[in-house]
């Protein structure tokens, strides 16, 4: 297969919308917040760490995730801190498996530190879960011009929605658009540039504008031109 | 029945300048499955306090969006709202032996706006304590019934919420502006963060000789700094406090002091709490006590714009949007980690926290003794505003509920 002009598959943008629900788990110290962890269900894995980072993505110094946020500021646990908010969610393509390293985190550090396991924090860390609702924007794309009108028009959840959080519908370590931009049109280089745009030094709007500059940057270097990539033997 | 005419329509499509075209697009595609189908609001107050002043412009957006949105108030007589302020307050905390004549005198109001009220919306949204009682009109099956509490539950005098909790049980959900709010209930709990709207004349941009014109009105020197708490006079809300911080920084500072507020048409105990802070502020030209008309949304603009410093140091809070307005405008806030003001306030990147009156003032030392700083955090806080507690952000909150509720997705 070679890159096409326009994909045979349309990328389809969605909205998407998420109702925060509180949950009756709560922790105080950190072998509670390990128990939250290991009891309760994906939503919250899902909310307090890929939903954080999209409402909080102005905050490019320091800022992770919930459980890292509430260890540093709450708990008062500086090491432990730095551990969870280096967990890179771009690296999971299951909840199951950030779940399984966030626990271990936790429980290394209790049993390395058993005298802060049960230590009060400041403030309760309370677990949430998101609901997520997505619907389709009636936006579609089959050229890469249509696919950066589309781009410019996301609002910063639906994005992160398609960016981000996609990686968990696809079971794969890449992105909606990533996805699209190989298989749908060939460009795998473009597709793995897309795919190392860095969330967590970025904000929303900086990313976007990243992935728009590398769109640009391929609209000219194939602008009347029959160059093009080969897509990889399947 | 009191239905409220809400204020003047801004079109949704002109909040495209502040959130950008594409999220004014996804409002609309999350509102077309729910075309036609009718909400109620209801609340206590048309006027005055954050609930009314945020239906106000809820309203009609959700209007643009095409739904049906209606917005009724309960009216009640001084006696129905003196047991609910005692309500309020005791739900805060604070002491309160409920006598039987004060559940009496709930539940007679509760029945007496029943017959008045349609409630017979898709969806009815009741907004806190004081209208909770109509869920006894609820035809089970027949509409979903959430019940939307703006106030901090953290600590409630148990008499009072036993009573209200038969009532908040029978709803599909409970909305809170924190999950340390929730309480045990065997419903749906929601997190909804309350909202601003930036293009309200109490957010919009001012042109400077506006707000030149109102310092100069009020006797406030712009040439130094101004530190400002903008809250209603009320004891939960800690004026007393805010002067004993401001004497601290005035031992280090050239600062002058601004509390201005006004009462709400549910709160009679507005007018004793200000007679205290004038009492307080006897003698000290540098602190202005000013008691605003209950719309007097450019002067507060102003006031929040003018200052070097906002303060909200509230002894007990349910979100406090004083703190989004001020940061709205870039300001640097000092503020009382209760409530839900941590959500707005991350320490020491949207603003800082603080726990007492020596901790406020030892803030506003830090922040009058580093500027640089002050400007960063009311940067980051414009953001964090932005993508949260805008209410372009609150209609996408009330569209996805009802979406989730009514199962139109």
């Amino acid at each position: 297969m070679h890159l096409m002009d326009t994909a045979e598959t349309p990328f389809n943008f969605f909205t998407v919308a998420n109702l925060t629900r509180i949950t009756n788990i709560s922790a105080m110290t950190l072998s509670e917040l390990l128990a939250g962890l290991e009891q309760c269900n994906d939503a919250s894995i899902f909310h307090h760490t890929f939903q954080t980072l999209s409402s909080h993505h102005f905050l490019t110094e320091g800022f992770s995730n919930d459980f890292a946020q509430w260890v540093l500021a709450d708990a008062n646990r500086d090491a432990l801190a730095e551990q969870l908010a280096a967990l890179d969610i771009r690296d999971y393509s299951s909840l199951a498996a950030l779940r399984a390293d966030l626990c271990q985190l936790v429980r290394g550090f209790c049993k390395l530190h058993p005298e802060f396991a049960c230590q009060s924090a400041l403030e309760p860390f309370y677990f949430c879960e998101s609901i997520e609702v997505a619907l389709p924007l009636g936006l579609t794309a089959t050229s890469l011009d249509e696919f950066r009108v589309g781009i410019t028009h996301l609002s910063h959840s639906s994005f992160y929605f398609h960016f981000i959080s996609s990686r968990l519908r696809l079971h794969l370590r890449t992105n909606d658009f990533s996805h699209w931009l190989a298989d749908g049109l060939g460009l795998i280089t473009l597709a793995e540039n897309v795919n190392r745009i860095d969330i967590y030094t970025n904000t929303l709007d900086s990313a976007r504008n990243k992935l728009l500059r590398l769109v640009d940057r391929e609209r000219r270097k194939h602008d009347g031109s029959t160059d093009r990539e080969p897509h990889p033997a399947r | 029945m009191t239905a409220v005419q809400t204020a003047n329509r801004i079109p949704l499509d002109d909040y495209a300048a502040v959130v950008g075209a594409g999220e004014i697009e996804e409002l609309r595609a999350l509102a077309r499955p729910l075309q036609g189908r009718r909400v109620e609001m209801v609340n206590s107050t048309a006027v005055g306090g954050g609930v009314a002043e945020m239906l106000n412009r809820l309203v009609p957006l959700a209007e643009d969006l095409g739904l049906p949105f209606s917005w009724d108030v309960i009216t009640g007589g001084e006696d129905f709202f003196q047991v609910t302020k005692a309500f309020h307050n005791a739900l805060h905390g604070a002491p309160y032996h409920p006598q039987p004549r004060d559940f009496d005198i709930f539940r007679e109001y509760q029945q007496r706006n029943l017959h008045r009220l349609p409630l017979d919306a898709e969806f009815v949204i009741i907004h806190d304590p004081q209208p909770v009682g109509l869920i006894e009109d609820r035809t089970n099956g027949k509409n979903h019934w959430v019940w939307r509490c703006h106030i901090d539950l953290s600590h409630p005098n148990p008499a009072v919420w036993n009573f209200l909790h038969s009532y908040v049980s029978r709803y599909d959900g409970a909305i809170f502006s924190s999950p340390e709010f929730a309480r045990q209930l065997p419903i749906p709990q929601y997190l909804f963060y309350p909202a601003i709207d930036p293009l309200a004349e109490k957010n919009r941009d001012l042109p400077p000789e506006f707000i030149a014109n109102v310092l100069s009105r009020y006797q406030i020197d712009p040439l130094r700094p101004i530190l400002t708490q903008i809250s209603r006079f009320d004891r939960l809300k800690d004026p007393l406090g805010v002067i004993r911080a401001y004497r601290i920084v005035r031992r280090y500072f050239d600062c002058q002091l601004v509390l201005a507020g006004g009462s709400a048409s549910d709160d009679p105990e507005g007018a004793q709490v200000l007679k205290e802070v004038h009492r307080a502020a006897e003698g000290d030209p540098d602190i202005k006590v000013l008691e605003l008309p209950v719309w007097a949304p450019l002067e507060v603009n102003a006031l929040q714009r003018a200052s070097s410093i906002v303060i909200q140091k509230s002894l007990r809070e349910g979100f406090g949007l004083t703190v989004s307005e001020a940061l709205w405008k870039k300001k640097p806030v000092v503020a009382s980690a209760v409530g839900g003001i941590p959500t707005q306030i991350i320490h020491k990147h949207t603003g800082l926290l603080a726990h007492s009156v020596e901790g406020t003032a030892y803030q506003i030392r830090f922040l009058l003794s580093h500027p640089e700083i002050a400007a960063r955090l009311g940067e980051r806080g414009h953001e964090h505003v932005k993508e949260n507690f805008l209410i372009t952000q609150n209609l996408r909150r009330y569209l996805t509920l009802f979406l989730s509720l009514g199962g139109a997705v």
